[in-house]
């Protein structure tokens, strides 16, 4: 029995950092899937999501309020973004929204900077949560890792519902498959891609805010999720949000066991269990929503 | 990034149509003489600046240690009047991110582009051995004030190289002799997978291992990560008697706040080296009572230079040094001192270096002198966190000199 503990607790934090994962990615998915946009600055939202918590959170004195406003804020920038930018490339080439989102990328770095610093920052743990459970007897586990879990699987449902069991849902599923005819029944598409990207940003920024207090705040901070987040979507089929859950998943674990029982292979793990699995199906492991 | 180059587009047929009266020709060159004229005897008067070129974090994690060796260094200057040698200074300075990648761009910057005479940098030990390379071969002098990499005083040693902080392989070595007589006999070794944490981690199981003691296991994660917890989960699954650890910055602060979090600090003693605890109690107080660290400084020598010199930076700074901030005065300390020697002559350079390699620094953590190799050979301390200090124990070991394993140097 003593050999299981440690076991499951390793399951335990892989299966928390897959669920933020998850958050990441479905976003991106999301955005791939139904809008046919490759949007490489998805990395960028979680960091600025983060730096949103920091900035905010010291301003309100309280993490939830600032995850509320932040919220918000991420809405804005993703109908913002939507109509000055992302809708005139709808139906291009994927090479010029890579082109366009990479300087995205680089603006947002440097706007980064400029209003936030180049500092590395903490976000303090609600007090509410900043206690810790015992697991065995030498370790204890943080609440507030549970929290987040608990926040991204109450998510997770909540997009299950919103894209299988509302209108919304609908039009978006149909958008997808068939763009003239969608618009062709009445529906404006127009709205509903807008309505898509805010959604994916908006994941991505609550992600950031959630996991600020584990995390830290710190520049480039996106650029690391970005790249899993990618493998997670590939993994996990383009398009399918049930494939970025399972595929964020396995990623989680995978990376965590990785750390801990494959040291010398470190961060590789990942890539070697995308490879694995593009072997077996190369469209990834769901098919769109 | 690559530079562009604008096109020449002048050619006779853009010259001003305007004529130029012969009047006008006349008097602006009479002008262009009158200044030349004016101006040549200050030009002949002052010695040409010092040009020190500064390369270190400004952005990052190790942000906050590029500005406090900085501070120190601006501090020994400013103690001489500004001038070193008699010759005053002109500062370049160039953030290097802490990115080994970019550190021959970086480098060059500072060396082809602005002609430094001295290339003062840096804290990351990867980013180091970019600025020893192109220091090697341009024979540029480069201080290092802080980066530990084991090779820069070992096979990639050099005249023209010295440091003024430490090697990897010191201050963790006497750290196994402490754990070993405190009667901890199993340790868990845990830092980043770079060139500090790997020499670190090999120097502390070598002075463990030679008091009898057994590392049973070494975990790493890749730099910068601070995602802790499967490892934290690991350790307490292994239950070594003790944890050994390199962390530094704000990865440092992070990891002991995150130990406590996961109930092990009153379960299995932690200590490290001295950069777990240095410029990071303020953020993790709570959790950072107790922590023994072993170092080259410590917070409350018992030595009158230091609390001169604590008092000076604390009045001017309005924050408390470390040991990042001695490292930094240090640096200016040895090239004051090396100046003086040689009475502002920067262009000899056999005798400025060789009034490096004779130096002895009276430096606020105690007095130290340069090895063969050119890394300090100095006391190390052992110190324990009180409050927000890292007070002062006991020397844990004296006068230690980094082996130079692999300098064919003198």
């Amino acid at each position: 029995m003593d050999h299981l503990a440690p076991i499951l607790i390793q399951v335990l934090n892989g299966l928390q950092y897959g669920l933020l994962l998850f958050l990441v990615a479905s976003g991106l998915t999301l955005i791939f899937g139904i809008m046919g946009v490759i949007n490489l600055a998805h990395g960028s939202f979680y960091m600025i999501g983060a730096y949103f918590a920091w900035s905010l959170a010291s301003y309100f004195g309280n993490l939830l309020t600032a995850i509320v406003v932040g919220i918000v804020l991420s809405v804005l920038l993703g109908l913002a973004l939507e109509r000055l930018l992302i809708r005139h490339f709808y139906g291009r080439d994927h090479l010029y929204q890579v082109l366009l989102t990479y300087g995205l990328i680089l603006i947002f770095e440097q706007l980064r900077s400029l209003i936030w610093g180049d500092e590395v920052q903490g976000v303090k743990v609600p007090e509410l949560f900043n206690h810790s459970i015992a697991l065995t007897d030498t370790l204890s586990y943080p609440v507030y890792r549970l929290v987040i879990s608990a926040a991204c699987v109450a998510i997770a449902l909540g997009l299950h519902w919103l894209i299988r069991h509302t209108r919304l849902g609908m039009m978006i599923r149909a958008g997808a498959h068939n763009r003239e005819m969608t618009e062709a029944m009445g529906i404006n598409v127009r709205m509903l891609f807008a309505v898509v990207f805010s959604l994916g940003v908006a994941l991505a920024a609550l992600a950031g805010m959630l996991a600020a207090p584990v995390s830290s705040v710190y520049p480039n901070m996106g650029s690391q999720v970005l790249i899993i987040c990618f493998v997670v979507v590939v993994i996990g089929g383009i398009g399918s949000v049930k494939g970025a859950l399972v595929g964020a998943l396995l990623i989680g674990l995978a990376d965590t066991f990785g750390q801990v029982y494959l040291p010398q292979l470190a961060g590789m793990v990942v890539y070697l269990l995308m490879a694995a699995v593009l072997v077996f199906r190369p469209e990834g492991l769901f098919r769109k929503t | 990034m690559s530079h562009t180059h604008t096109p020449s587009n002048t050619s006779i047929d853009a010259l001003p149509a305007t004529p130029v009266s012969r009047r006008r020709f006349l008097s602006l060159s009479g002008g262009v003489a009158a200044g030349t004229a004016l101006s040549a005897p200050f030009v002949q008067a002052q010695p040409a600046k010092i040009k020190v070129g500064m390369m270190l974090p400004a952005t990052g994690t190790f942000a906050s240690l590029g500005t406090a060796i900085t501070n120190g260094f601006r501090m020994a200057v400013a103690e001489r009047g500004g001038k070193l040698g008699s010759r005053e200074i002109e500062y370049f300075a160039v953030d290097d991110e802490s990115n080994p990648a970019k550190a021959p761009e970086n480098t060059n910057r500072l060396v082809q582009r602005d002609k430094v005479d001295v290339l003062v940098g840096t804290v990351h030990s990867g980013v180091a051995l970019g600025m020893a390379k192109i220091a090697k071969e341009t024979g540029t002098l480069l201080l290092i004030p802080n980066a530990g990499a084991d090779d820069i005083t070992g096979p990639m040693c050099s005249p023209n190289i010295f440091r003024t902080s430490f090697s990897n392989w010191q201050p963790v070595h006497p750290l196994g002799k402490v754990m070993a007589e405190r009667g901890h006999k199993t340790a868990v070794w845990i830092s980043w997978k770079y060139a500090a944490g790997d020499e670190s981690g090999r120097s502390f199981k070598e002075g463990f291992e030679k008091t009898g003691g057994k590392v049973v296991k070494e975990l790493g994660l890749p730099f910068p990560n601070v995602e802790f917890q499967p490892l934290l989960a690991e350790i307490a699954a292994i239950k070594p008697d003790a944890v050994a650890c390199f962390f530094a910055g704000a990865g440092a602060a992070k990891f002991i706040s995150d130990y406590a979090a996961a109930g092990l600090k009153d379960k299995i003693p932690l200590y490290g080296s001295g950069f777990l605890t240095d410029g990071v109690l303020q953020a993790v107080q709570p959790q950072a009572q107790g922590l023994m660290t072993t170092l080259h400084y410590a917070d409350s020598l018992p030595s009158k230079r230091d609390q001169e010199f604590r008092l000076a930076y604390a009045k001017q700074f309005k924050m408390q040094p470390d040991v990042y901030a001695v490292q930094g005065y240090d640096t200016g300390l040895l090239l004051a001192q090396a100046m003086d020697s040689v009475k502002g002559d920067f262009g000899n350079k056999a005798a400025l270096i060789k009034a490096m390699e004779g130096v002895k620094i009276d430096s606020p953590r105690g007095a130290w002198t340069m090895s063969k190799e050119h890394n300090p050979t100095q006391d190390i301390y052992l110190r324990k966190v009180e409050g927000e200090q890292n007070k002062f124990v006991s020397v844990a070991w004296k006068a230690l000199a980094d082996p130079g394993r692999g300098c064919r140097m003198a």
